[in-house]
């Protein structure tokens, strides 16, 4: 491997970005952990309403797929080009089906007239309109985040089979695994913050 | 100059035996949030939680076989989040 390349220098980049996101979500974190503070039994309330069904097949789906990831970026150092493309596809399905889940999770919350600003919230406990406004932010940033994560496993997917991503020079792929175990990673926390609170 | 961590990599077996690990304190952490531990419920979560991430971290995201520049820019990082989450608490707390 040339030290023109600079893997280290890259990867060290996205780290560095990682931290960013790390910080972004850790704010909105700290809202939710002051507000919860302050509405305990609210947000409680709140958080019955989540389909705990939803949450944990959300749940092993992003860890499964972080594991695809993860095989991917061992099997492109051992050559084994196949193992990368299929943990690659299988990362992105993975992401799909989450983005699906989601799309059902919000779309029945919608139905029973909870979103930013329903009259169902805007007249009802101030804990669960802050509760249910923290819901709709965090997981609808980490869903973009999971369509960010998606498009840079599929790019990834385009260099491994085109061979421009190969066992000397994956760095793409190593960065682009690392962003998505991020997603991963702040789901971990979104889960029983507000699928799991009691 | 020669990269020494590109040299490692997880073999599979390993990296499964991470996912059953969080697949596992996944199970722990949704049986916990059925018993009724009152004020500590949250703070079992969040530790079940770190422990996940822990190995997401580490393994999968190969921090465990990293240089310390990595190393210790993560460890700041979580540092400063620390300062942001207590000194929002204190500050809040005294209201």
């Amino acid at each position: 491997m040339s030290s023109q390349q600079d893997a280290s220098g890259k990867k060290l980049g996205m780290w560095l970005f990682l931290y960013t996101e790390i910080i972004l979500f850790g704010g909105l974190f700290v809202l939710y952990a002051v507000y919860f503070a302050q509405y305990t039994s609210d947000f409680a309330e709140g958080g019955k309403v989540l389909d705990r069904l939803y949450g944990v097949v959300n749940t092993v789906i992003l860890l499964f797929s972080s594991f695809a990831v993860a095989a991917s970026i061992t099997a492109i150092q051992k050559k084994e080009k196949k193992i990368a493309l299929a943990g690659l596809a299988m990362a992105f399905f993975c992401g799909l089906i989450f983005l699906i889940i989601k799309y059902f999770e919000w779309g029945h919350k919608i139905e029973l007239g909870i979103f930013p600003n329903s009259e169902k919230l805007v007249d009802g406990p101030p804990g669960q309109n802050i509760f249910f406004g923290l819901y709709y932010i965090i997981t609808g940033l980490h869903g973009i985040h999971i369509v960010i994560g998606m498009t840079l496993l599929f790019v990834s997917f385009v260099f491994v089979f085109k061979e421009k991503v190969t066992h000397n020079r994956f760095t793409l792929l190593e960065n682009s695994g690392l962003y998505w175990h991020l997603v991963d990673l702040i789901w971990i926390f979104i889960f029983p913050l507000f699928y799991l609170v009691i | 100059m020669e990269n020494k961590d590109v040299l490692h990599y997880f073999e599979y077996q390993s990296l499964f035996k991470v996912l059953l690990v969080l697949l596992f304190f996944t199970g722990i952490t949704v049986g916990v949030s059925y018993l009724d531990l009152g004020a500590l419920n949250v703070w079992v979560a969040l530790v079940i939680a770190s422990i996940k991430g822990s190995f997401v971290l580490l393994f999968f995201m190969h921090m465990k076989y990293e240089g310390r520049v990595l190393v210790i820019s993560f460890l700041g990082t979580i540092f400063f989040l620390g300062i942001m989450i207590s000194f929002t608490f204190w500050d809040v707390a005294f209201r």
